[in-house]
């Protein structure tokens, strides 16, 4: 149950990946027969992915992930900006770190950042994005759907207020690609990342879509890939494999939305049932999968571990996952206190998790979390003081 | 992270020894902050300067919820003097080492017993021991990362 951290790679992906490892393994940039194959294959690929995008494929960029695309983008269009006096960008919170670090990094080079506030429910109110907006905005950078606690942003009509500013907005649609409608025409961004291990694609491989309108300069620099706008020859296997993938996901996007909905709030029915907890983040806007919790009184990690036991795998925006003292930069950026983050749960779901798994999660989960909370003084405190 | 656990680190954590409480401690030790993502509670039972019953209760990560577990088997059954000696690098080496941004949860294991043997003496209005005289230190989150 940790599908927001990667996912299996299909079979389709697979069979599409395997050829291009085998005998297909030409260069698409080499004029002989073996490399125009894989030229050929490289632009079928790009018109698999913009026809699921809604865009057109000379407007998809291969890259080397999510990571990359954030970075490219946002770096690209601070630098086009600035060349035209434009050192202010705009973004939220709880971004992503491939976003949030470069923006961070952007700062020590003399950008102005505007920071939104994602409230309680995890969402941008789009009247203060409107008041953030100025002359020298150079860009606005607001995530589609949450990496930890789902939350959909109303991306459109922040991309209206954007427009109305003439300022481009990109999305960080990674953890929304394949598992909610992702139309760029609809959303009205200019910019979108996406990442291939997020919908059954391999890990490795991204692309980000820009406007043709916009222009678009190079992050890296080298050879003639993807009409000089991204030198490296491409990661032809993974390209291939992720278009096949998200091709897949798309063609099955409302059955499997609507039995990953189905899994997501059973989930969220049973562990209702468990004193103390709460759900973090807007329900109503938010990806089909995903179930963010904190249970009071215990710690993240330690949860963590007793569901592995229990072979069940999830996630935790405690600081002890973290790597660092505090714990999730996105629950602490809805408001939630440190004590209470340390305790946070998170369930991604996918199209293959079974009601199977989901029933034998609820067995688990409650028996797991009273164990903890039995030996926690945290706890122990909570119920004397009544608070519990 | 959960991988660089070791074995004894997983065990202890899986079927941690000692949890609970005692009623009616000849020194209970509290240390540790909600804020930082741990707390330890240690209580003792003390007869004729021997630790004849130990349990804890901890908020904490699985290598909180071990090394608390594994300070408790070091000094159950010793001295109160013996277990004045506790040291951090005992718990971390008894547990076949710990990852090492878990290492401040082996200080705090090694604090929480000094806690509750300062409780201890204080409770009995007995001079404390130099051993413990700073077992009484604040905890901020600076704290936590030793």
């Amino acid at each position: 149950m940790d599908n927001a951290a990667t996912t299996s790679v299909s079979e389709a992906a697979l069979a599409a990946m395997l050829p291009a490892l085998r005998e297909n393994y030409g260069n698409p940039s080499s004029l002989h027969e073996l490399g125009q194959r894989s030229s050929a294959a490289l632009e079928e690929a790009r018109e698999s992915v913009a026809w699921c995008l809604g865009a057109q494929p000379r407007e998809i960029y291969f890259t080397s992930g999510g990571t990359e695309a954030d970075n490219w983008a946002i770096r690209q269009l601070a630098r086009q900006g600035a060349a035209r006096g434009k050192k202010h960008l705009i973004t939220t919170a709880f971004e992503h770190h491939a976003v949030l670090h470069t923006m961070a990094r952007l700062e020590k080079d003399g950008f102005e950042v505007t920071y939104l506030d994602v409230h309680e429910d995890g969402l941008v109110r789009p009247e203060e994005l409107e008041a953030a907006l100025r002359d020298d905005t150079a860009l606005v950078s607001i995530m589609l759907a949450n990496n930890e606690i789902g939350t959909i942003q109303p991306i459109r009509a922040l991309a209206e207020l954007c427009h109305a500013h003439k300022v481009p907005i990109h999305t960080d649609a990674v953890q929304a690609v394949g598992h909610i409608p992702v139309n760029v025409d609809e959303l009205g961004v200019d910019l979108l990342s996406l990442s291939g291990h997020k919908f059954h694609g391999p890990k490795g491989v991204g692309a980000l879509y820009c406007r043709r309108s916009l222009r678009l300069t190079p992050l890296l620099e080298g050879g003639a890939q993807e009409r000089n706008r991204r030198p490296g020859t491409e990661n032809l296997p993974g390209i291939l494999g992720m278009a096949a993938a998200l091709r897949e996901a798309t063609e099955h996007l409302e059955e499997h939305m609507a039995h990953v909905t189905a899994l997501r709030d059973a989930l969220l029915t049973g562990i209702a049932d468990i004193p103390c907890t709460r759900v973090n983040g807007s329900v109503e806007h938010r990806l089909p999968g995903n179930v963010n919790v904190c249970f009071e009184g215990i710690e993240g990690e330690s949860l963590l571990l007793r569901l592995d036991l229990a072979g069940i795998c999830a996630s935790s925006g405690s600081a002890c996952t973290s790597g660092s003292l505090d714990p999730s930069h996105v629950l602490l950026a809805i408001g939630l206190p440190k004590e209470v983050a340390h305790g946070s749960l998170r369930l991604s779901l996918d199209a293959q998790n079974t009601r199977e798994e989901v029933d034998y999660t609820l067995e688990q989960l409650p028996r797991i979390v009273q164990t903890l909370r039995d030996m926690s003084p945290v706890w122990e405190q909570m119920k004397a003081e009544g608070r519990c | 992270m959960a991988m660089a656990y070791s074995a004894k680190v997983r065990e202890h954590f899986a079927n941690p020894h000692n949890v609970g409480k005692i009623d009616n401690a000849d020194g209970v030790g509290e240390v540790g902050n909600a804020v930082c993502g741990d707390i330890m509670k240690m209580y003792l039972k003390i007869e004729n300067d021997v630790i004849v019953d130990v349990k804890f209760n901890t908020f904490g990560c699985g290598a909180a919820i071990a090394t608390s577990s594994m300070a408790t088997d070091l000094i159950k059954g010793k001295t109160i003097h013996e277990a004045m000696q506790l040291t951090n690098k005992a718990v971390v080496e008894a547990l076949d080492g710990l990852p090492p941004v878990k290492l401040h949860c082996s200080v705090l294991a090694e604090e929480a017993v000094k806690a509750a043997l300062l409780d201890y003496y204080t409770k009995k209005g007995l001079s404390v021991p130099e051993e413990l005289a700073n077992a009484a230190c604040d905890h901020d989150c600076e704290a936590c990362m030793h």
